[in-house]
Parts: C-alpha cells; structure tokens; sequence
C-alpha cells in the first residue's frame, strides 16, 4: 500500500500557483491521480475549471506534458496523441521500449454533456487511453449553471429555484453505467477523500490495455455554497448517504468499494449545501423524497449488480 | 514582468516554461484567517499535505514542516482534517497580507 | 516509374496518400469525400500503409484527433466535405491556431439547407478566414499534384499552417479521367521526411500546448499565427516549381489561359476553369479578346500578383461557386476586386454566382457572361454588378 510520504517525495505534475477557488477538490483529485503511473504522461485537458485556472499565458501549473484544444473533444485530442504514439511505434521512430500514458481530463461539462459523443468513440475505438472526469456537479467554471450531474433539486444559474420552480427538475445522468455499457476494460467511481481508493484506481486505469475511465466526485464550495473547509467531510458524507457510491467494473464485473455501516438519510448530504436551501420549503418536500428514493434505488441496484 | 512581442512567442500557443506558475502567489488571497501548524503535535499523518488544494503544506525530507504562507489561501481544510484530538494545525486570526502577488 | 491510370478525383487523392503514407489519417466519410476515406481504410486493411488509420464518429472527432495526432509529432492528413467541414469549423481555428501543418482534402459540396449532395464551394468559403491554406483544382491531375504538394507547403518550418485542397464533389471527386501518376519513391522523395516542431511525443519538454489567452496575449498570439499564412507565398511558388521540375507539371498561383493580348477576362476557379477554356477557345476563334484566369490559391489570397495580370483588362467577370448573402459580392469577387483597388485606372468588374448545389455551368453560359463583357467594355457602362448564371428567374 502507497504511503503519503512516499507520494509527497514524488515530483509534483501540478504545481502551486494555480487559481482554483479556496477549497476546491479539483486539485486534491489530480494530487493522487497523476502520482498514479511514474511512466511519462500526456495530458489533454477539456475546457473547465482546471484548464483554465492552470494555464493563464505566459503561466502554467503543468509539470508535465498538457494540451488543450476545445471543450468537447478531450477524449478524441488524446485518442489522437494515442494513435500518433503507436503509428511512430509501428514505424520504428519511437523506441519499442518507451513506454508513454495517454490521460483525458474534463469536468461534468466536457465530459456528461458536451464532450460525451467524443468520449463515447473513443472509448468504443479501444484507445488505450484513460479518462478521468472531475464532476463538480455544474459548469463551475462559468458561474454554476446546470449539467446533466447536476442533481435532482439543486439550484444553478440555468435551473434556478424560484417560486415555480424547486431548482433543478431532473434527475442526475449515469454517465458511470454509460460508460460500463461500452464494455471497457476498466470502469470505475471515486471520490478524493477516499485517496487509497482513488490511488489504486488510478493505477489500474494506467496499468488497463486499453480504455479506461474514472468518474471522480468533485466537491465544490463555490457552487455546492458550503464552508469551504468542509469539502472533505461532505465527500464523505456523499459515500455515507450512497448519494455517490464508490464501486469498480472491471471486465464487466462489478465491485462496491465502500459500504457505510450504516446508510445515511439524503438529508445529511442535502443539508450543508446552499443549493438545496430552498428544498427545505413546504412546497419542495417532494423533491427530498423524491431524491431519497432515486439514491435508494441506485443503491439497490448497484447492490444488485455486484452480487452477480 | 515584460511581455513578450507577437515575434518573441514560440509558434502555436506553446508555454515551454513548465511549473512557472509556482511565481503566481496565491497566498495573496487570504482574508481574515490562516492555519498555525504546531509542530510538536504533529502525527506526521501528511493529510493536511494530501488535502491542501493549493499545494501550501511545507515538506522537508520526509516531514510536515509548516504552512507555505506563499500559497495558503486560508481554505482550512488542513486543519479541519488534521486527525489528533489536539490537532497540530488550527485555524488562527490574520491581519496583514502579502502586498504582492507575483514573484517578480 | 510514372503512369497514366485512370482514376476519379477520389481515387486520385487516395492514391496520393498511400504514396505518401501520413502517420496519421483520421477521417468520417461524408459524400462525395466517402470513398477517400473508404479506400484508405482498405489500403490499412490489406497493409498497404503502415500509419494509423482512425475512424471517428464525427467530423469534429476526426478534426480533433488530427489536432492530437500532429501534435504529437507526424504527418496527418484527413478528408471530408460540406456539413463535415462545417462540423469541424470550431476546430479548423484550432488546428490553425495551433500551428499545425494538417492537410485536408475537401471535396467542395453545397451546405444545408436545403440538404443537397453536389458540388460547390460554399464549404471552403465558408472557412475562408479560419487560417487554413486554400488551394483549388480544376480536375483530377490537379487534385493529385496539389494534394502531395499540400504536404510541402504546410510542413515548410516557416509556414506550418494547415492546408485544405479542394476538388469539385462529383464533378472531379467521381469524374475518371486518365491522370499521370508518379512514381511511389519519388513522390515520397518530393514529400521529404516530417518534421517535428515541439512534438507532445517528446515527453522530456514539459510542453503547455493550448493554454488561455487574457487580453494581454491573444492578439500577439493571433499576429503570431497570422505569419506563417503570411510566409506561404515563397514557398508555394518554390514547390510549385520544384513539383514541375521533377514531375513535368509547374504550378503558380494561378493559371492564366489565353491572357497575352486579352481585354476581356472570366476570373473562374475549380473544374468550371476547364469548360470555361473551351468557352475560350471558341470565343478566340470567333475573334473574341477574352481570356481566363483561373486561380489556384485562394489563401493566401495572391491579390499582387492577380491584380497585375488584371489591370489592364476593360471588364472583368469574376465567377463565384458560393455566395455570400448580404456582402457586396461574392467571396472570390470581393478578393478580386479589392485586389485592383489601389490601380488609378481599373478595369469594370462584375460577379456572377453559379452552379450552387451542382447545378451545369457550360460552354454557351460562359459565352453569356462573354458577351455581357464586350458590352461592358464598349459602353463603358455596368448595368448589374451582380448577377447569377443558369438560374430560373
């Protein structure tokens, strides 16, 4: 088992510096991801949060080889570096034994909606590349509006609550079982406060002959508006509620990776977040059932699945 | 800092000075509150260095050393997560700030 | 050894690739473009190309997967047409702005709607300022020389930019004709080894490739990527030279056929050029001072050099493949015309769109415009700047 000490001597690939807002998960995910292979990396990067809070020219955090290109196509930029790779290793002007990792990088944004068709082919092409998704739950990086990880009830800039309207009407989009469906080798869901977790995840991600994906849940105070020192506790409160459950599907088998002791009430995870505030009018109270029942029965689900 | 003319750019938008941010001082954010490490409490757990969105925890050798108040942005995190009872990283009052942000 | 085989202008761009062998083709067939893609995707299949051939499930993917594969570090080229062009259109400024020598051949086709399959230029004009290279062909000779020369112009160390070369859907893309094509070693002689500038490949320089721009960067990037369109001219002309040299076949920017003692001149490009030298060559023995110019670069506009070979016209008719709704004139047209200018005395100049969605531009049309040039040229009168060919009023 890896130890922070160890993690810490290694060489950081994103740097301090950055503008990502006080207490943001982003940077704690790529902490642990990044020190995940020790092989030389590529990174292509989706229009977001994190490509944009990195690279304000003439600065950038990246230690390590980066590129942006659009917001949707993360997953086919890399899937082109990939085939560049193996066409030169096929023609004998990369060495046979020189190894390089292929990572695509994108929020919610880039990844659940406007780069999923990107996503979607490359991962079906067989690439062997992985992909990582930070999902903060909203376009965080242009002032929280809503995306398909946006969940049931929360309030953003284009679901607003209001007096018709209980914020977001929709119930958040499994981007993980999409996934899954492309018959990967490697699916899995994350969470930073569970580093260990993450960290060997990662690894495996790495270490998969072909495609591999992670979805990672991203706290984010800005948007989720609770005190920022809290982001932690509340990713752990997300695994408790099993609001996001930490599982792995590798070669189609299914694994739970965290089961709360005791599984905790919607609420508590509800509760800290300022976008769900107004759920706790009278007219809402639909919604905290009504969100309360879809967790239970992903839940049961995914129980379902892993029992197979 | 002088910027370069549209001659003086390498071709294609490419920044080749890799990690240059770490001249961007974050630490210039910081309003109000800022964490004080004690070191004799200190487990040597290295949370606070896993959970430091802004990469501010101090490190020498293989030890938590103190805050890099450079880059601290005052999130807390690190002291919320430090582990012991008596916790070696707490959150205290701030006056002054850096006047700077930028290392040049 | 060269040979005369006789291929569309399809096949003819296919062949030019699996003589070249690009590290990376990335592609989605559209029509007319779809054989190109089909046929590399069998020259993989039987191993006859040794790069990477992918196969995205968009224009916008395939774009983007060139974006990574060229900077990377290698050859890549791609091929699609109309509503694929415009599908890429976000990442054509990207591949530009990026600086990478991509090379596209564009099977010109009309754009929706109404969806129609056929040839026009609405595609390319569409990206006229998207900072790709643009050169056109007249048949599928030109397509083929023009598409192995693409390589050279937009690796060439003080232009990389990338490159589009157009040839007409259907007309040329599924038109046979008997094309001389050259010799596998020499073509991938003329083509040279690829050269990599700040290749991701090269994983020991910590590259930040595509980073944001404030407004203190942008236009110094913009200016930046502006001179390597800007450094084109030179090298077009010397690989145009050289392709002569080693091939037989010279090439400038433009073509001007019949021009010596011309008053009169039809300023027309792509496959129309070709009906249009008929046209010529019966006004010509009807007496007729009428002579054509036929441009072959479209970006970097050569608006010097076209100027004085027009200048001394008395009426001019520039034909468009594409219109421009709401602009004074068509794209081609407003190049030409802006291109005379600075002359104290200019020749009278008119712009005539045709053969939208593929509809016929022939002989008699061109005779047509002919002869609403020499009335022109007497009168000394333009009734209508603007006008369209073989359209039912």
């Amino acid at each position: 088992m890896a130890k922070l000490k160890d993690l810490a001597a290694m060489e950081d690939r994103l740097v301090a510096g950055h503008g990502m807002c006080l207490g943001c998960g982003i940077p704690l995910i790529f902490r642990i991801v990044l020190r995940a292979t020790e092989d030389p990396l590529i990174i292509a990067n989706a229009t977001g949060c994190l490509e944009v809070c990195t690279t304000i020219f003439p600065r950038t955090s990246w230690n390590v080889t980066w590129i942006h290109s659009a917001f949707e196509n993360a997953a086919s930029t890399i899937a082109g570096v990939e085939s560049m790779y193996k066409a030169l290793k096929n023609k004998g002007r990369i060495p046979e034994d020189k190894k390089i990792k292929f990572l695509g990088v994108g929020g919610d944004g880039g990844t659940y909606d406007i780069g999923l068709q990107a996503l979607s082919g490359a991962m079906e092409r067989g690439h062997d590349i992985v992909y990582v998704c930070y999902d903060n739950n909203a376009y965080a990086n242009t002032g929280g509006q809503r995306s398909s990880a946006t969940p049931l009830g929360a309030s953003a800039t284009t679901s607003p609550e209001g007096t018709q309207s209980p914020g977001k009407l929709q119930r958040k989009k499994d981007l993980t079982k999409i996934l899954v469906a492309h018959n990967i080798p490697y699916v899995a869901q994350a969470s930073p406060n569970r580093w260990q977790d993450l960290y060997k995840k990662a690894q495996k991600a790495f270490e998969t002959e072909g495609p591999a994906f992670l979805n990672v849940l991203c706290f984010c105070p800005t948007e989720w508006k609770y005190d920022e020192s809290q982001g932690i506790r509340l990713a752990q409160t997300a695994l408790d509620t099993c609001v996001w459950p930490l599982y792995e599907v590798e070669n189609g088998k299914y694994k739970i990776n965290y089961i709360p002791k005791e599984k905790k009430p919607v609420l508590e995870w509800i509760k800290p977040q300022g976008r769900f505030r107004h759920l706790f009018k009278e007219e809402n109270a639909w919604v905290l059932e009504e969100y309360q029942k879809q967790v239970d029965e992903d839940w049961e689900e995914l129980n379902k699945l892993a029992k197979l | 800092m002088k910027k370069e003319t549209w001659k003086e750019l390498t071709i294609g938008t490419i920044n080749l000075d890799a990690g240059n941010s770490v001249k961007n001082l974050t630490g210039t954010w910081r309003s109000g509150k800022k964490p004080q490490f004690i070191e004799e409490k200190c487990i040597q757990c290295f949370f606070c260095w896993l959970y430091c969105p802004h990469s501010a925890i101090l490190v020498e050798g293989d030890e938590v050393k103190g805050i890099n108040y450079d880059y601290c942005t005052g999130c807390g995190m690190c002291s919320v997560e430090c582990p012991p009872k008596e916790k070696a990283i707490i959150m205290v009052k701030e006056e002054a700030k850096l006047a700077e942000g930028d290392a040049e | 050894m060269s040979t005369l085989k006789t291929l569309n202008g399809n096949q003819a761009i296919a062949e030019a690739v699996r003589q070249i062998d690009p590290d990376v083709m990335a592609a989605y067939p559209i029509t007319p473009s779809t054989a190109i893609v089909e046929t590399i995707a069998k020259f993989k299949a039987d191993g006859l190309i040794t790069g990477e051939f992918v196969c995205p499930e968009s224009e916008h993917s395939a774009m983007s997967v060139c974006i990574g594969a060229s900077s990377a570090g290698g050859r890549v080229m791609t091929a699609t047409a109309s509503q694929g062009l415009a599908l890429m259109w976000e990442m054509l400024y990207i591949a530009a702005g990026l600086r990478l020598p991509i090379v596209a051949a564009i099977v010109n086709r009309s754009l929706s709607a109404p969806i129609n399959i056929h040839g026009d230029h609405s595609d390319t004009m569409g990206a006229r300022d998207s900072g790709w290279i643009q050169i056109y062909s007249e048949n599928c000779q030109e397509a083929y020389d023009n598409f192995i020369q693409a390589f050279r112009i937009g690796e060439d160390l003080k232009v990389r930019t990338p490159v589009f070369v157009g040839l007409d859907g259907f007309i040329i893309s599924h038109s046979l004709e008997v094309i001389q094509v050259e010799d596998d070693a020499k073509v991938k002689k003329f083509v040279g080894e690829y050269k990599s500038v700040y290749p991701l490949l090269d994983t020991s320089r910590k590259m930040t490739v595509g980073p944001i721009d404030f407004t203190d960067y942008y236009f110094e990037h913009k200016r930046n990527q502006m001179e390597g369109i800007e450094n084109a001219p030179p090298v077009i002309e010397a690989v145009g030279k050289e392709f002569g040299q080693k091939f037989g076949r010279e090439y400038g920017f433009f073509e001007e056929y019949r021009m010596d003692d011309a008053e009169l001149c039809i300023v027309v490009m792509s496959s129309a050029a070709g009906t249009c030298k008929d046209a010529v060559d019966e006004l010509r023995s009807d007496g007729k001072r009428i002579g054509l110019l036929k441009p072959r670069i479209f970006r970097p506009f050569p608006h010097e050099k076209i100027a004085e070979a027009l200048k001394k016209m008395k009426a001019i008719a520039v034909l468009d493949r594409s219109s421009s709704p709401g602009a004074f004139g068509a794209p081609l047209f407003t190049e030409v015309r802006s291109a005379l200018y600075d002359y104290a005395e200019r020749p009278h100049i008119v712009n005539y769109v045709y053969g939208l969605g593929g509809r016929d531009i022939k002989v008699e049309h061109f005779k047509e415009v002919a002869l609403k040039l020499e009335k022109i040229a007497e009168t000394g009168k333009v009734e209508e700047i603007y006008g369209y060919i073989n359209l039912r009023e």
